[in-house]
């Protein structure tokens, strides 16, 4: 089902650290929850369409006409650091 | 007189500040004091005082996850801890604009990931009916409060039944409208094509009146539709010329005293003139496998934003990458862990097509089950919950057996129906749900009938933390003894 190597590859994917704790329980956590989910493979679903989503509308826009928008010092007011009007990160690089 | 106020309905309640009897200051200021008061863990935060103008309806409570401009909305999540909004969610703002002030913000499974709500970021929520069992989840401190008289209603979200689920193990009404009859701009997004927000109400008619004030097409969700038609108050009595179609009471997993009381209902159903047949949904039963590859995989795509960039909290550990990788390791809790770890995985290379494809494919099944059954009933109906309450911990080492809990609820969100969750009785003391399911945008139809059917079960929902067996709390109620599982 599912392995070590590939939750640690997931997680990766995921940009989730796990602790060890968790690497060692996932694999059976999610292979039990993975298992479960395969059930649907038993359904003849040759020709069946996907369904994204339910409602029955396609392309919704909105009108093009200038309004405000949220000021910057509002949307800034939550980070958990803003500098010089914008959200300040650590370097991609190398710390 | 406060008491007496606090059994009375949401609706009841309106009645007496038109008539100034009361005014709504004082009545937020009667329900501050209760919700403050609260020892079940209902609450996360609560109004400090009564606002200025304090409307023309009783106060709400909302779900964490609604986004209140100014007030801690957090989805019951560590990596929101402290996040105060910069705008209001539109259906919180359709009900401050009708008269309804909020409260506080109740407890929530984190993200709404939950059956049970001991998945919140901030402790567990007790069952007024049992101290030592689940509300349920995930809106479960919504659906707690409202039973145990610490709210006079309240709202929050159902993606795989997290309004119905909950409202049954408390015995109150909770109704998942059609996916698009009420605005989603600014509830904090588990699941994107299934999430739709609605009422927790101790009856019918209160329901009716927030799903009236809720509903409605908003610029700033392009998926709204709002409820087509006028959505007039339930007034039904009986059932005459309606059918009613049964699934469900096969499965191993319900509970004798869940099958006697949802068998009672039926028999009632057919006292009232209605029509009782069973059918079959036979594709629902994979619905739970199905749900379990698409919340996720939509869950895990909405939850990337909390990377310690944005909002609230940020865990500092070096470069870039660590930082949202410690950030996240961090504020997730273990759920949260695992439904991203599965949507992840459902949606990566060389697997979306096995898991996300196919769940796509069953939903497809699911909804035209549904169709075919519409057809031949008016209604479908179900036992909302396999089991009522269960006991906190009980299934939180079995991630799988705690998804079975939704067994009768996903069905309807994955095909995108509205249902409605009503108290039926008691078995061996705690409340038991009956689920009525309709076709899209029947919410008008779904709620007559549910009133009807209220009106002759009777049962009785004074707020557990109130004094029982007042009379005078709902004139209706008397008559038939509610059905004993």
């Amino acid at each position: 089902m599912i392995e070590r190597d590939q939750v640690l590859h997931v997680a990766k994917l995921a940009r989730l650290r796990l602790s060890d704790d968790e690497v060692d329980r996932m694999p059976g956590e999610l292979s039990k929850i993975l298992e479960h989910v395969e059930t649907m493979n038993e359904l003849d679903l040759e020709g069946v369409e996907p369904s994204s989503h339910v409602v029955d509308l396609t392309n919704v826009l909105r009108e093009d006409v200038p309004r405000p928008s949220l000021p910057r010092e509002k949307a800034l007011e939550q980070a958990p650091d803003a500098a010089d009007g914008g959200f300040r990160v650590p370097s991609p690089g190398a710390s | 007189m406060s008491d007496e106020l606090l059994k009375l309905t949401a609706a009841q309640q309106a009645e007496r500040i038109e008539a100034g009897e009361i005014s709504s200051t004082e009545l937020f200021e009667l329900w501050r004091e209760r919700a403050a008061g609260d020892d079940l863990g209902s609450y996360l935060w609560v109004a400090d005082e009564a606002p200025a103008d304090a409307g023309t309806l009783p106060p709400i409570a909302v779900k964490d996850l609604f986004c209140v401009e100014g007030v801690p909305s957090m989805a019951g999540s560590r990596i929101l801890e402290g996040y105060r909004p910069p705008y209001t969610a539109t259906s919180v703002r359709n009900l401050q604009e009708a008269g309804a002030r909020v409260l506080g913000k109740t407890n929530q499974d984190e993200f709404a990931m939950g059956s049970s709500n001991e998945n919140s970021g901030f402790g567990p929520v007790q069952n007024p009916w049992d101290r030592e069992r689940v509300p349920g989840g995930s809106s479960g401190g919504s659906a707690a409060a409202v039973a145990a008289g610490t709210a006079p209603w309240a709202i929050g979200t159902d993606t795989g039944g997290s309004i119905r689920q909950p409202a049954s193990l408390c015995g109150i009404v909770g109704m998942k409208p059609t996916y698009g009859a009420v605005s989603r701009y600014g509830m904090i997004a588990f699941a994107s094509s299934l999430d739709q927000c609605g009422p927790l109400t101790r009856d019918v008619t209160d329901a009716a009146i927030l799903l009236r004030h809720l509903q409605g097409k908003d610029p700033c969700d392009s998926t709204s539709l709002g409820i087509p038609g006028e959505l007039p108050l339930p007034s039904a009595e009986r059932l005459d010329g309606l059918g009613f179609g049964v699934w469900g009471m096969e499965e191993p997993g319900l509970e004798p005293g869940v099958a006697d009381g949802v068998r009672a209902t039926l028999a009632m159903i057919e006292e009232l003139g209605g029509g009782v047949k069973e059918i079959e949904l036979p594709n629902a039963r994979h619905g739970i496998a199905a749900y379990y590859v698409i919340a996720p995989a939509e869950a895990s795509a909405n939850l990337a934003r909390y990377d310690g960039v944005r909002y609230a909290g940020r865990s500092a550990n070096g470069d870039l990458t660590s930082m949202y990788e410690q950030t996240r390791h961090d504020g997730f809790g273990d759920e949260v862990k695992r439904r991203i770890m599965i949507g992840t995985y459902a949606l990566s290379s060389g697997y979306y097509e096995a898991y996300y494809g196919t769940a796509q494919k069953v939903r497809t099944k699911i909804a035209q089950d549904f169709s075919a059954a519409f057809e031949d009933v008016d209604f479908v109906v179900s036992p909302t919950s396999a089991t009522v309450a269960f006991k906190l911990g009980e299934r939180t080492a079995d991630p799988l057996a705690m998804y079975l809990s939704d067994y009768y609820t996903v069905p309807m969100p994955l095909a995108g129906i509205p249902a409605i969750s009503i108290p039926c009785g008691l078995s061996d003391g705690l409340p038991v749900g009956f689920q009525i399911a309709g076709p899209a945008f029947s919410e008008g139809g779904i709620l007559d009938a549910a009133h009807a059917l209220e009106r002759a079960i009777g049962f009785e929902g004074v707020p557990v933390g109130l004094d029982r067996g007042d009379a005078d709390r709902r004139s209706h109620t008397e008559g038939q003894e509610a059905p004993r599982g």
